[in-house]
C-alpha cells in the first residue's frame, strides 16, 4: 500500500512537472556560446574593440569577470552582463576559453614599430607577459594577437586611472616612453 | 549546388510524369527532393536564429545533416540599417553576406528556396520546389505585419509609405523619399504595440532620420506616433539623447496608435480621430509571427507568437518543430537579433543532446543590443538570461541599460561597431 501511494504521489509529481523540462545546469558551452555574438566563435573576435577570449588564461578571464562584476574595472557593458553569472559559472566560462586555440588577426600593423619593440619588449614586459605575450601561465593576460584597438582602449583606461593597473605594470610602465608604449601595442597585436 | 544528379533526375522524371497523368499543377504533391539518408535537421530561415542554428548542430555533430532553406542567396542585417537612413553608410553591402563561406566552412546544404508549408506529422517542409523530410525542423522565420488591423492599407501601401522593417528595398526606399523631401517637409514614423522586433529600433530610427533632417534639411522635423504608453526601451536615454541633439526636430506623441492610412492623403489616423499629414510617412504595422506558422498550427493561444519549450525551444504545439527567433515567444528575450543568436545556440545544443540520447541542458542566454543617438555616440541595453519554472526571465540584479549620464556613449559607438562585425561574421563563417 504505501508502495502505490508513493508511486501515485511520484505521477501526479510528473504530471504537474510536464510543462518543466528536466535539464541539466548550464555546461560551459552553454554558458560560453551565448558570449559569441559579440566575442566571436569560440572567443576568436573579429571586431576591433573587442578581446578575443579563445586561448585567454583562465586566471585572467576569472579576474576580469569577478572586476566587471564588482565593478572595479570599468566596462560599458560588460559589468552589466558579469553580474548575470555565479562564480563557479565564471570559472567554467574561463576553462572553455582558455581550452581554444589562439585566434590568429593578421591585422594591419607598423612594421617598424613592432620590429623597434621586439628589442625591449623581454625587458619591459616580457617578465610577466611570457613567450611574446602568448602564454598565459603565470596569471597574466595571454596578449599576442590582440586586436591593436582592444589594445589601445585598455591603455587609455590605465593612463586616465579608471583601469587600475597592477602594482608591478605601473612601475615598468612608469619608466617606459609613450613611443615604447605604443609600439609595444604593435608588437603584441603582430604576434601570432 | 542544393540538388545532385540523381534527385534532379527524379523530380524531372516526377514532374513529367505528374503533369502527363492528369494535366495539372503539383501542387501538394511536389516531388521529394534531396532525398533523406541519415539524421538530418532542417532550419528554414538563415537570419540571425537559424544560420547559427545550423551552424551550431554541424560544430556540435557532424554526423547530423543539415539543410539550411532561405528565400535569399544574400543576407541583409536589420540592425544598422537605420545608418542607411542617416547617411552614415551609402548602401547596405556592410550588412550584407553571401551564405557561400558558412556552407562550405561547415557543410551545411544551402536549398535557395521558399518553404510554403509545413508537414509536421509527415516531417516533411514543401518549398516551391519540392519537398524535404526532416527528423527535427527549426524554424526561425522573423516576422509578418499585421497589416489588417490598419484600415486602408493594402499590398501597395508599403510602396508609398514604407515600413523599412525588414532590411533591404524597402530601407533604401524610404532613403529615398528622404532624399526627396523639400527642407521643410514633415516626415512622421509611426510605432507599433509592444512586443515587435527590435523594440529600440523606432526611437533609434528617429535618432538616425532627425541626424540626416538637422545636417541636410534643418527646417524639417519628425513627428513619432507611439502606439505605446511610452517609450518601450532605452526610454529615458533616448529622450535625453532627443533633447540633447535633437530639440525642436523630433516630436514624441506617446499612446498615439495608428489605426487607418490614406495614401492618397498622404495621412495617418491616430486612435481613429486625429489626422496627421507627412511628406515622407513610415508606418511600421504591428506584428507576429509568419503566415507559414500560422498554416502549420504553430502559433499559440495569443494568436500572435509561437509557444516553446523554455529548454529545447521546441513547439509546444507541434513535437520535432523548434521555433527561434523573433516568432517564438521567448519570455522574457527580447525580439533581438542577439536573443535569436543565442536562442540558436541553446537549440541546437539541445536538438544534438537529443539526438544522440543525452541529458538536456538549461538555458543561458544574452541579449545585448545598442543604438546610435549620433553618428558617434551609442546607447545600450544587456541582459542575462535563465529558465525559472519554465519560463524564460532575466537573471536578478544583472542587465540593465548605459548610465544616463551619457558617460559610455563615445565608448559604445565603437563597440557596437564590433559587435556588428563579429555576429555578422559569425552568421557568415
Amino acid at each position: 500500500m504505501k508502495m502505490k501511494l508513493s508511486t501515485l504521489a511520484f505521477a501526479v509529481g510528473a504530471l504537474a512537472m510536464s510543462s518543466t523540462t528536466f535539464a541539466a545546469p548550464p555546461s560551459a558551452e552553454m554558458l560560453s556560446f551565448a558570449c559569441a555574438g559579440c566575442h566571436g566563435t569560440n572567443g576568436g573576435s573579429a571586431g576591433l574593440t573587442m578581446p578575443s577570449l579563445a586561448s585567454q588564461s583562465k586566471s585572467s578571464i576569472v579576474e576580469a569577470m569577478t572586476k566587471f562584476k564588482s565593478g572595479e574595472r570599468p566596462s560599458t557593458i560588460m559589468g552589466r552582463l558579469a553580474k548575470g553569472y555565479s562564480d563557479e559559472q565564471i570559472t567554467a566560462m574561463a576553462e572553455f576559453f582558455a581550452k581554444q586555440k589562439l585566434h590568429v588577426t593578421n591585422q594591419k600593423v607598423d612594421k617598424a614599430k613592432v620590429a623597434k619593440a621586439a628589442k625591449i619588449q623581454e625587458k619591459a614586459c616580457g617578465r610577466c607577459h611570457l613567450e611574446d605575450g602568448k602564454d598565459g601561465k603565470d596569471d597574466t593576460p595571454v596578449m599576442a594577437s590582440q586586436w591593436l584597438e582592444y589594445l589601445q582602449i585598455q591603455m587609455s583606461l590605465y593612463e586616465s586611472g579608471k583601469r587600475k593597473m597592477p602594482e608591478k605594470m605601473a612601475e615598468k610602465v612608469k619608466e617606459t616612453s609613450k613611443e615604447d608604449l605604443d609600439a609595444l601595442m604593435h608588437f603584441y597585436a603582430a604576434q601570432k | 549546388m542544393t540538388l545532385d544528379r540523381r534527385s534532379f533526375l527524379k523530380l524531372l522524371a516526377a514532374g513529367a510524369a505528374g503533369a502527363g497523368a492528369a494535366g495539372l499543377p503539383m501542387i501538394g504533391h511536389a516531388a521529394e527532393i534531396m532525398p533523406k539518408k541519415g539524421r538530418r535537421v532542417v532550419v528554414v530561415g538563415g537570419g540571425y536564429g537559424g544560420s547559427i542554428a545550423a551552424k551550431y548542430i554541424r560544430m556540435l555533430d557532424k554526423s547530423i545533416e543539415v539543410v539550411l532553406i532561405e528565400k535569399n542567396k544574400q543576407f541583409i542585417s536589420c540592425p544598422f540599417s537605420n545608418h542607411l537612413l542617416a547617411g552614415f553608410i551609402k548602401d547596405l553591402s556592410t550588412l550584407s553576406f553571401s551564405y557561400d563561406k558558412l556552407a562550405s566552412n561547415h557543410g551545411i546544404k544551402m536549398v535557395y528556396d521558399e518553404v510554403t508549408a509545413i508537414d509536421a506529422t509527415a516531417k516533411t517542409v514543401m518549398t516551391k520546389g519540392g519537398s524535404i523530410a526532416y527528423d527535427r525542423l527549426v524554424v526561425s522565420p522573423g516576422v509578418d505585419f499585421r497589416t489588417e488591423e490598419i484600415e486602408g492599407y493594402d499590398a501597395k501601401t508599403p510602396d508609398i509609405m514604407p515600413h523599412a522593417w525588414k532590411a533591404g528595398p524597402q530601407t533604401i526606399l524610404l532613403r529615398k523619399q528622404l532624399e526627396a523631401m523639400k527642407d521643410g517637409g514633415t516626415v512622421v514614423l509611426t510605432a507599433p504595440l509592444a512586443p515587435f522586433r527590435c523594440p529600440p529600433g523606432p526611437y533609434e530610427r528617429a535618432a538616425m532620420v532627425a541626424h540626416y533632417l538637422k545636417t541636410s534639411k534643418p527646417k524639417s522635423k519628425l513627428i513619432l506616433l507611439d502606439a505605446n504608453p511610452d517609450i518601450v526601451s532605452k526610454g529615458p536615454l533616448f529622450r535625453k539623447g532627443w533633447e540633447t541633439h535633437y530639440a525642436g526636430i523630433i516630436e514624441y506623441r506617446k499612446a498615439a496608435k495608428v489605426t487607418a492610412v490614406n495614401t492618397k492623403a498622404m495621412s495617418v489616423m491616430v486612435e481613429g480621430i486625429d489626422e496627421v499629414k507627412g511628406d515622407v510617412i513610415n508606418v511600421i504595422p504591428a506584428q507576429r509571427a509568419t503566415a507559414l506558422m500560422a498554416s502549420a498550427g504553430l502559433i499559440g493561444e495569443d494568436k500572435k507568437w509561437c509557444p516553446i519549450n523554455a529548454t529545447t525551444f521546441e513547439s509546444t504545439i507541434h513535437k520535432n518543430i523548434h521555433v527561434i527567433g523573433d516568432s517564438c515567444n521567448a519570455g522574457a528575450m527580447p525580439k533581438s537579433g542577439y536573443s535569436a543568436n543565442s536562442e540558436a545556440k541553446v537549440c541546437a545544443t539541445n536538438i544534438v543532446a537529443a539526438m544522440n540520447g543525452k541529458e538536456l541542458v538549461e538555458l543561458s542566454g544574452i541579449n545585448t543590443c545598442y543604438s546610435y543617438l549620433t553618428h558617434d555616440e551609442a546607447i545600450s541595453v544587456a541582459g542575462v538570461y535563465t529558465v525559472k519554472d519554465g519560463a524564460i526571465v532575466g537573471v536578478p540584479n544583472s542587465g540593465g541599460v548605459s548610465p544616463i549620464d551619457y558617460s559610455a556613449a563615445k565608448l559604445e559607438a565603437p563597440y557596437a561597431h564590433s559587435w556588428l562585425k563579429n555576429i555578422l561574421t559569425e552568421m557568415s563563417t
